[in-house]
């Protein structure tokens, strides 16, 4: 089953014939992922490889009939295009774009609150159900269809994380990264839900950064709703204090956001926690063998 | 992108929110003519962009023009250490000289983004004076949170809350107008934080901002021109700085292996799993989604140019940037700067088959390692092991001293 995005979801990509957008549209498309069409303002006509372009959401919408919307507009503008999406009735969004100011995702926020949109990000590395659909820039070939879900705030360590669990010999349900921002569009919660209800998922992976306090309350939530095993890793244990690792939320305010903080929250909600991340892949193998006694 | 706290009073004073009279002074001559100006006695604080300067001794108190010109010497050239300086410290250069106000309450007030519930909240307590995290600890009671729906904006109703929360029924209007334009102001100039601690309550029952922190989002900073002229650019590491012209992503930490790597996550993590393996990291880096030969040939020369530096580690994961184009960077940047130390190269992702051939074929030294956590090993084991030839070398010159 996995969640969010299957073989039958279809994508258009705003800003496609833009550098990144154009590159990864394709690299979508090969993936085997149903790109049917793209938006660029003033650039409508147009095609990319064979993927028509329109000047509006709206008109992409009523020619291609997409579900999904992936978004690579530069950050002056991408505020805008993820309310031009949820204004033409896409209910699924996954914006890319890294460096949106924050007062334009407080917008962004609220609209979406209002009319339950998912939206994945920004600034993260998209969405991929293995072997199915592709709908951000990960390299495909690492993803291998399976019962983990992964959610990582980070792409690079969704790549890593996602790449370790293959090599162990296990695979992937459906794998994404909710974004580096201080204001995401969803959060650990939605996703752990999502892959709880879904049959295909049989253990849960959180690759979360120092920063925030995001990880504690999925611990919260994982306590008294999650019945699948669940493990975490935290990024930033050597992060000095107060300074802004490369993500905009990867701070540490005070005692607020620090690994040990996290690691207490999610350890009380028996959560498996990985400290080291040279070990993500084995960790899991060996646990889930083990404690759980999968059939590996 | 932090501003001081002179620049963050002009600004609200632009905005009509009273502040006091004061000056910067950046010799202590200056300190001598503006407390003249002013009279007696005059604060001297230290701008620096740390918090917790008062208790590093940045904030001094004189009662006369002779002893403001000696304060600020004493204060020029010193440098301020708080937990997030780091034990290098932010070196005083300029210092506010303002008028000491009579102060018969002092108040709590700051505007920031509630990244949970992602909307801007109004935190304000009747406890100014001390940090916001003790309040929150000791008197939880006392803090004041009014989260703001920016469709809205900052409501009358709001606003009469904490009027009659901090006991401001007397100055009704002067409260309103504030806080009102405080808000205006973090909207206007995309603001992160805007901090009054404290907000005072004068003998004569008026307000005034005693003082003021302000942080502008740095993802905003290309739509506020104006307030990106007001970047102390000597307030940042000459390193870091240089980095951020390039395109880089980097932070000097004290350890003793070099790394590069793309995307912040992993970035964080290398440096992780090095603690891990009994290693030191000498800096976080990240050289981005572009990785040309320009930026890491960058990056190479801002590591190596820390002589404690004395393995490199070099980990890609090719997602957005392709292995066998980060081989090229890495190729190319090595013709035009030179590094000495040992290199491990932990390549992986897209392309990375043509990535490690060309690597391999270059002639040059690399370590490569299959996975994150050898390639730590490797890097410690090096770096052990240098540690242990110059621990000998002393031995050596030691002996030879002897004889």
């Amino acid at each position: 089953m996995a969640i969010a995005v299957y073989k039958t979801s279809r994508v258009i990509v705003q800003g496609i014939t833009g550098k990144e957008g154009r590159y990864h549209a394709l690299a979508c498309r090969d993936y085997g992922t149903k790109i049917v069409g793209g938006v660029t303002p003033g650039k409508g006509g147009q095609d990319v490889d064979g993927i028509p372009v329109f000047n509006t959401v709206e008109e992409a919408v009523q020619k291609t009939n997409p579900n999904v919307s992936l978004i690579f507009v530069p950050p002056p503008f991408a505020a805008d295009s993820i309310l031009e999406a949820v204004g033409s009735g896409i209910k699924i969004i996954v914006c890319i774009t890294e460096g949106i100011p924050v007062l334009d995702m407080v917008k962004v926020k609220r609209v979406i609150e209002k009319e339950s949109i998912t939206l994945i990000g920004p600034n993260c590395p998209g969405i991929i159900t293995p072997e199915a659909s592709k709908i951000g820039i990960m390299p495909g070939h690492i993803f291998k269809r399976g019962s983990i879900g992964i959610i990582s705030r980070s792409g690079t360590l969704l790549y890593e994380t996602a790449d370790q669990i293959s090599k162990v010999g296990l695979g992937q349900s459906t794998c994404l990264g909710i974004g580096g921002d201080p204001i995401v569009g969803t959060d650990y919660i939605y996703w752990l839900e999502k892959f709880e209800q879904d049959p295909e998922t049989e253990a849960i992976m959180i690759v979360g950064e120092i920063g925030g306090d995001a990880e504690e309350k999925a611990a919260e939530y994982i306590k008294s709703y999650v019945t699948k095993p669940v493990f975490a890793f935290v990024a930033g244990a050597s992060a000095p204090r107060g300074r802004r690792m490369g993500h905009a939320g990867a701070i540490i305010m005070g005692k607020k956001g620090t690994v040990e903080s996290k690691y207490a929250a999610l350890k009380e909600a028996g959560v498996h926690i990985v400290e080291n991340p040279g070990y993500i892949g084995e960790t899991i193998y060996s646990t889930l063998k083990d404690k759980y006694h999968f059939s590996i | 992108m932090k501003l001081h706290e002179y620049q963050a009073k002009e600004l609200m004073s632009l905005y009509e929110v009273p502040i006091p009279e004061g000056r910067v002074a950046y010799f202590p001559y200056d300190a001598w003519m503006v407390a003249m100006e002013l009279g007696f006695p005059v604060v001297l604080k230290a701008q620096v962009l740390t918090g917790g300067r008062g208790k590093a001794g940045g904030v001094k108190i004189a009662k006369t023009a002779d002893e403001a010109r000696d304060i600020a010497q004493e204060l020029f050239g010193k440098t301020i250490v708080t937990a997030q300086t780091g034990p290098q410290g932010a070196k005083i250069r300029k210092l506010l000289v303002e008028k000491v106000s009579s102060i018969k309450r002092e108040l709590y007030f700051s505007i920031t983004i509630d990244r949970t519930i992602g909307k801007p909240v109004v935190i304000a307590s009747k406890r100014g004076g001390m940090s916001i995290e003790e309040v929150s600890e000791q008197y939880p009671e006392d803090i004041i949170k009014i989260p703001i729906d920016p469709a809205v904006g900052f409501l009358p109703y709001q606003i009469r809350r904490l009027k009659y929360d901090l006991d401001l029924v007397e100055q009704e209007k002067e409260i309103s107008k504030i806080v009102s334009n405080l808000y205006k102001l973090f909207m206007d100039k995309d603001c992160s934080l805007l901090e009054m601690n404290p907000l005072v309550v004068t003998e004569t029952n008026h307000l005034v901002a005693l003082d003021a922190k302000l942080e502008i989002d740095d993802n905003a900073i290309f739509r506020r021109k104006e307030v990106a002229k007001m970047r102390d650019l000597t307030e940042y590491d000459p390193d870091e700085l240089e980095a951020r012209f390039a395109g880089l992503n980097f932070i000097k930490l004290d350890g003793d292996i070099g790394c590069m790597v793309n995307g912040a996550g992993l970035a964080m993590a290398t440096m992780d799993v090095i603690k891990f393996a009994g290693g030191s990291p000498a800096n976080f880096l990240d050289v981005g989604g572009e990785a040309t030969p320009d930026t890491i040939a960058k990056g190479f020369e801002i590591i190596t140019r820390d002589p404690k530096v004395k393995a490199l580690f070099i980990n890609i994961f090719g997602g957005i940037v392709r292995c066998d184009k980060v081989a090229n960077g890495i190729l190319q940047a090595l013709k035009t700067v030179e590094v000495k130390v040992p290199i491990v190269v932990r390549l992986t992702g897209m392309n990375r088959e043509e990535g490690m051939e060309m690597l391999k074929n270059s002639g040059l030294a690399f370590s490569v390692a299959q996975d994150i956590k050898e390639a730590a090993h490797m890097i410690t084991q090096i770096t052990r092991g240098k540690k242990e030839e110059s621990l000998k070398n002393k031995e050596n010159n030691n002996n030879k001293k002897e004889k």
